[in-house]
């Protein structure tokens, strides 16, 4: 059962061709990596994805509905929550304050009037948040300022965001960009487990193949706009045209 | 208590006590001392402390916490003061049914201008509300005349039909805005061994209005919608990317502003039952802009503090002049007393302006977090003789005080 079915959708920027007739489904409850080099088009498929970007053409259906035409907060709100390529955080806020804000919009909807209660009455969200912030090892932050964390951990943060509002899509961007060995090892393991204790399906945008091949069980490849192919982990290992756009691009990168 | 914690709970009361004590406060030297020029307790002063507090205070919970800069917010301003003025005219001189009415009347034109500004942010926002804000002015002037009263402005007249109460009061003349038998203008005086102290009805009933102001905009700051609006002003993109939507927030938050604005209004009309097109001027706007800066935008007290600085230095150093200064000086030798006159001469009188503007820019260069920032600074300053560490966490925890 596909939870994500993507059809032919076309996205042109001016003279530059984005996306071509891009066909994906994702099927529920899996792990779904997009691959491709610098340039293919994946952050501009999320962004259709979410409504940042309307297509030329094409549909997007989640779990039936129809996505297109949908402002942000309602496809979010639909169940499809993304981690930006670059962390999309509350900077000025603490770690306690951004964990929070998810957890009164999955609590109370897109907008609530809720202006003379005091946060700290709202037990139910207080708890649900210090347990996300546990259960994501930042606790020892609660009270910092969040845009004084690490990159890894404003990843971290942000994933956890994600998480509080208990989306059935989870959408990454290059989650361990930038991470060093260790982080990225721990965010594989940090997935794993979402995916063990979740009824969740996530797709992955990610360079590092070692991720990739640790996480996925489908694999699309993206390459100037268009899918080259989908497949297993493993045929894809092998797989020509994928070496093809991969080398040939590597090539041209040194 | 009241719902707030420990730290709110005092904060909450140094403003009561700054509020009651004031008449006491503004007036520190003797009347026929020579710095006598500097006390600021006279009702007309007192009364404008209070009621720019309550607008810089709702200017705050729109430009402080959503980060949207308004400059239009003398706009509701002049519009609560006129439908108060009104309410003054055809009700009853009763000075409650006008300030209620003037709350209502800017909340409404708060939704309208709101609703069309709000579909823009940063600098294009700025401009739509001051584009509404000057078309609010010169309509007015001009074309609402029979409304407004147009240039001369619009007041109380014998010929009012004052429904309630009649056009005029036990002598024949316009009667003045009262409550229960009190009028706004009644005072009380207290003369002890050369100090003098007034305690005026209106100052107190619109002190009374801005602690209620204060107590609500602490519960704002600290509801789960006011950290919406802080979300708002931190990062939109994430908002809209958690299920949020940012525009009712923001629409809300400026409805509220507007309303405290409209009280504002409300309250000036009923001290001196008086309306002119000027309060709804670009200026008046600009004016609350930094009044919020100067004291400390996106903190509780910081605007409370800036409109009374601000306030207090329109009324005070301007009316410091020449003759002053020569006084002030004269123990000085001739050459050097009128040296420093002239020094001084354009710092003072008509040159205020000069005086506050460096001080803004000192502010906002130095202190970008505006004069309750200064304060924290002193106040650590003190604090780490005690204990360093301690005092060092706690500020830091505390982004929004
Ligand atoms: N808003 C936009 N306007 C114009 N061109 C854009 C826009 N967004 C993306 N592009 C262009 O579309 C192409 C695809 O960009 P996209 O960001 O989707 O690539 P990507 O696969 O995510 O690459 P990377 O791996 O570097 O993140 C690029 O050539 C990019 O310059
Ligand atoms: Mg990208």
């Amino acid at each position: 059962m596909a939870i994500l079915d993507v059809k032919n959708i076309n996205k042109r920027f001016g003279g530059l061709q984005a996306l071509g007739d891009v066909n994906l489904s994702v099927a529920e409850n899996s792990v779904h990596a997009i691959i491709g080099p610098n340039g293919a088009g994946k952050s501009t498929l999320l962004n259709v994805l979410v409504g940042k970007l309307i297509p030329d053409t094409g549909s997007v259906m989640f779990d039936g509905q129809s996505v297109l035409g949908r402002k942000p907060y309602e496809i979010n709100q639909m169940g499809i929550s993304r981690v930006f390529q670059t962390p999309e955080i509350f900077g000025d806020l603490t770690v306690m304050e951004n964990m929070l804000i998810p957890c009164f919009a999955k609590r109370d909807g897109s907008f609530e009037m809720n202006a003379i209660a005091s946060i700290t009455q709202q037990r139910d969200v207080i708890e649900k948040a210090e347990h996300m912030l546990e259960d994501m090892n930042l606790i020892d932050h609660r009270d910092d300022h969040s845009a004084s964390m690490s990159r890894g951990d404003k990843r971290r943060l942000e994933i956890a965001m994600c998480l509080a509002q208990d989306p059935r899509l989870l959408l990454l961007d290059e989650p361990t960009a930038g991470m060093a060995r260790a982080d990225t090892n721990n965010t594989i393991d940090l997935l794993k487990r979402i995916k063990e204790e979740r009824d969740i399906t996530i797709a992955i945008i990610e360079h590092d193949m070692h991720v990739v091949f640790s996480l996925a069980e489908r694999i699309t490849v993206l390459a100037q706009g268009t899918p080259l192919v989908e497949d297993t982990p493993d045929n894809i290992k092998g797989h020509p045209k994928v070496r093809e756009a991969y080398l040939g691009e590597t090539q041209d990168a040194a | 208590m009241f719902g707030l914690n420990a730290k709110d709970t005092r904060l909450f009361f140094i403003v009561i006590a700054l509020v009651a004590f004031a008449p006491f406060l503004m007036n520190p030297f003797p009347t026929d001392s020579a710095m006598a020029q500097f006390n600021a307790g006279y009702p007309d002063l007192m009364q404008r402390f209070v009621i720019f507090g309550i607008f810089a205070i709702g200017f705050n919970i729109l430009f402080g916490l959503t980060g949207y800069l308004s400059f239009g917010h003398a706009a509701f301003l002049g519009a609560g003061s006129y439908a108060a003025v009104w309410m003054l005219k055809l009700l009853t001189i009763n000075v409650i049914p006008a300030i209620m009415i003037s709350v209502i009347v800017a909340g409404v034109f708060a939704l309208l201008i709101g609703f069309i500004s709000l579909r823009r942010s940063g600098i294009y926002f700025s401009i739509l509300t001051l584009a509404f804000a000057q078309m609010a002015f010169a309509l007015a002037a001009s074309v609402l005349t029979p409304i407004t009263g147009g240039e001369t402005g619009l007041q109380t007249a014998l010929s009012d039909p004052r429904i309630l109460d009649g056009a005029r009061d036990a002598g024949g003349n316009i009667p003045a805005p009262g409550l229960w038998g009190m009028e706004m203008r009644d005072s009380a005086e207290w003369v002890v061994s050369g100090w003098q102290f007034t305690f005026n009805v209106g100052y107190y009933l619109a002190g009374l209005c801005m602690i209620l102001a204060f107590y609500l905009s602490i519960r704002i700051f600290r509801s789960p919608f006011g950290m919406m609006l802080r979300a708002v002003k931190s990062n939109q993109q994430r908002m809209n990317y958690t299920g949020l939507n940012t525009r009712p927030y923001t629409l809300a938050a400026f409805v509220i502003s507007g309303m405290y604005a409209g009280l504002a209004g409300g309250l000036m009309a009923a001290m001196d039952p008086l309306a002119g097109a000027e309060r709804m001027q670009w200026t008046a706007s600009g004016e609350v802009v930094l009044m919020t800066i100067l004291g400390g935008a996106g903190t509780l007290i910081g605007p409370v503090l800036g409109a009374g600085f601000i306030k207090y230095f329109e009324n005070i150093f301007s009316k410091i002049n020449d003759n002053v200064l020569h006084q002030w000086f004269a123990f000085m030798p001739d050459g050097i007393e009128d040296f420093l006159v002239t020094i001084v001469h354009p710092f003072v009188g008509k040159g205020w302006h000069l005086t506050l503007g460096l001080m803004f820019m000192a502010v906002v260069i130095f202190l970008p977090g505006g004069l309750v920032e200064g304060g924290q600074r002193i106040a650590r300053l003190f604090g780490r003789k005690k204990k360093a560490a301690d005092k060092e966490t706690d500020a830091s925890k505390t982004p929004a005080e």
